[in-house]
């Protein structure tokens, strides 16, 4: 659907219309439309199979898209190439933390810092003051200042899915999408991820997948309920909740 | 220290370990070992560069080309067609139908030296296509395959036929390359005779010094962030893509210069030995070559060429006292090295050698890892101790 008034709306950070991806034929996605706004904080829930990860797959290239637009900051992400993709502002986690074990936490930040991404950047890249300074200031934001220079694999779980939100954050995107960012963490970790998130989303927008709904309370502006590939329903999480369609969904078979 | 000289050494650790292996190298060895002798560790040496240019693109990309023989092979072709055509003149092959060709293009009746060979006259075109030849390759094969993502064991596989077809190749034009027999007869570098046991001397050292400038080269690379990047690649390829990286460009860079350190031995190879044929080319040539780095161990670049070393002087030893046993053994000692120590002789070193140092010198342990500077990370593990000297 199209916005009638859209020069006095603010444009949306990521438009998605019409966005179907099949595979041998099963349409993961169907004819999906979303929009996130600038600021804004999405949560994508959906039964196992509804198509929340390949959405993101999409969105940053991993996947190719059968048909359909993804638009961010005005810019068709479906044929750019994955590097572009992040090099114009989408950052995105993976489910598992992915991280690179064999290097220090500092050397993992480092890593994302958006300069020497090339052959001859990378090997006469210098680590200055200025990347020390990054580096550290994440560090902190990501509550790792302490572990800077612990090889990553030491780490707990809940940290290294700090870790790599904080790889992420280096390259400070508009647009950062996590998927499920507190799969696997203890109370007081989610909790820790809860607040960190309503930080870093100031001036950027998120984009996140996940089950646990106390943790979709606590940071959701907006929730988004994916079911085979399509849109079930859209809105806050008390109206979302109490939608027939989306208990159906849960609790029906 | 002055961090650009501190990256080429690697640290106080990595100077040791290179010290160590320079005095065996330029001290140990010419002193010890008469003019046949050293040639022939001349001769594994130049399998060294293969074996260094493993350790960045296998140990560090995650990159196993088993057919680093192709550029080993074309980096020794090109230095051998220009001394063939030294060789060539007028006056010492005057007994042929065409004089001034190489020997085996007359055998092949053919009257006129091939457009292939004209620009070999030079010395300057030469050393270029040394490097340039070899890495042309490289780059085309690299990006034919890692901008189509292939990789791992398909990977392998490819370069293992680019090496068979190059062989093949080779063998069948006869009249331009010499077949099956290569390029022999080689005598003089710009008029100066390679020939006798002084100039041998000579270019023992110059192989040694380019050998060790190929190290630090390694080594500027692996404590460069690209070298970061290679491990960050080798285990988490898609984050490393997901964080802005182009990866493909990073392998090609790695392979070509794994394929440049490789021309650089097979061109010091024709210098030394005096011939070049397709036997350094093919399949086992390429792999024999992965073994001396997983041996050596493949995240050392120092490793690399003790490994080499080591088993070269392990297949002349057997191969002279039982030949037909020597192809089982390299295998076991592939086996052994894959099952039992995969960091090779580098890595036993860090498990084991360096707490029996500690101990003969009655110094207490130092502490097992004193927590590592930020800037090296997981620096090569060099052996610091000769491991053998037959």
């Amino acid at each position: 659907m199209s916005q009638p008034s859209a020069f006095q709306m603010p444009k949306p950070v990521l438009a998605i219309e019409g966005l179907t991806v099949s595979f041998d034929g099963f349409k993961a996605v169907d004819d999906l439309n979303l929009y996130i706004d600038r600021n804004e904080v999405r949560v994508v829930i959906g039964p196992n199979g509804a198509g929340k990860t390949t959405v993101l797959d999409l969105i940053c290239g991993k996947t190719r898209a059968t048909a359909g637009s993804i638009q961010f900051e005005n810019r068709e992400l479906t044929k750019m190439r994955e590097f572009d993709i992040v090099r114009a502002g989408v950052g995105r986690k993976f489910q598992n933390p992915s991280i690179y074990e064999n290097l220090t936490v500092f050397e993992n930040l480092e890593m994302s810092y958006p300069k020497g991404r090339k052959v001859w950047g990378a090997l006469f890249f210098k680590r200055t003051a200025e990347v020390i300074e990054r580096v550290e200031q994440i560090a902190a934001e990501i509550m790792l200042s302490d572990n800077l220079h612990l090889q990553a694999d030491l780490l707990s779980h809940g940290q290294k899915q700090w870790l790599e939100i904080g790889m992420l954050l280096m390259q400070d995107p508009a647009l950062l999408m996590l998927d499920e960012p507190v799969a696997g963490m203890s109370v007081s970790e989610r909790a820790q991820t809860a607040e960190l998130l309503n930080r870093i989303s100031k001036g950027r927008s998120v984009l996140v997948i996940e089950h646990d709904m106390e943790f979709v309370k606590s940071i959701a502006h907006k929730v988004t309920v994916l079911h085979q590939g399509k849109v079930l329903a859209e809105g806050s999480m008390d109206a979302v909740q109490s939608n027939p369609k989306v208990i159906e969904v849960y609790l029906g078979h | 220290m002055n961090p650009t000289l501190d990256k080429f050494l690697g640290g106080k650790q990595g100077a040791i370990g290179l010290a160590v292996l320079a005095t065996l190298i330029l001290v140990v060895f010419p002193l010890a070992l008469d003019a046949f002798r050293l040639n022939m560790v001349g001769k594994y040496l130049t399998y060294a560069f293969v074996a260094v240019g493993l350790v960045l693109c296998w140990g560090y990309g995650g990159i196993l080309s088993l057919g680093q023989g192709m550029f080993f092979g074309l980096g020794g072709y090109c230095m051998a067609m220009f001394l063939k055509l030294e060789a060539s003149d007028p006056e010492s092959t005057k007994i042929q139908s065409t004089p001034g060709i190489p020997d085996f293009m007359d055998w092949n009746q053919i009257t006129e030296l091939p457009m292939l060979w004209q620009p070999f006259h030079s010395f300057g075109f030469t050393l270029l296509a040394v490097i340039g030849v070899p890495v042309i390759l490289a780059l085309v094969i690299g990006m034919a395959m890692f901008k189509r993502r292939v990789g791992d064991v398909y990977f392998s596989i490819v370069t293992q036929a680019i090496a068979l077809i190059l062989t093949v190749l080779i063998i069948g034009q006869q009249g331009l390359t010499g077949g099956v027999n290569g390029i022999t007869d080689l005598k003089t570098l710009l008029g100066w005779d390679i020939r006798d046991d002084s100039s041998k001397m000579i270019l023992y050292f110059i192989n040694a010094f380019l050998l060790f400038g190929c190290i630090l080269l390694g080594r500027f690379i692996l404590a460069s962030k690209l070298g970061r990047l290679l491990m960050a690649m080798r285990d988490k390829e898609e984050r490393v893509r997901f964080s802005g990286y182009d990866v493909a460009s990073f392998k090609i860079f790695v392979f070509c210069v794994a394929a440049a350190f490789s021309a650089i031995g097979g061109a010091m190879f024709a210098l030394q030995v005096g011939f070049m044929s397709p036997s350094f080319v093919g399949i086992v040539p390429s792999i024999e070559m992965v073994i001396f780095a997983a041996v050596g161990g493949r995240m050392s670049l120092l490793g690399a060429v003790y490994g080499a070393l080591l088993v070269n002087f392990g297949k002349t030893y057997f191969s002279e006292t039982f030949p037909e046993l020597w192809l089982y053994l390299m295998g076991g000692l592939f086996i052994a090295v894959v099952m039992y120590f995969p960091n090779g002789i580098a890595g036993l070193w860090e498990s084991h050698g360096r707490k029996l140092l500690g101990k003969l010198s009655r110094k207490p342990a130092p502490l097992a890892a004193p927590a590592p500077p930020p800037e090296a990370p997981a620096t090569s593990s060099q052996p610091r101790e000769l491991e053998t000297t037959p």
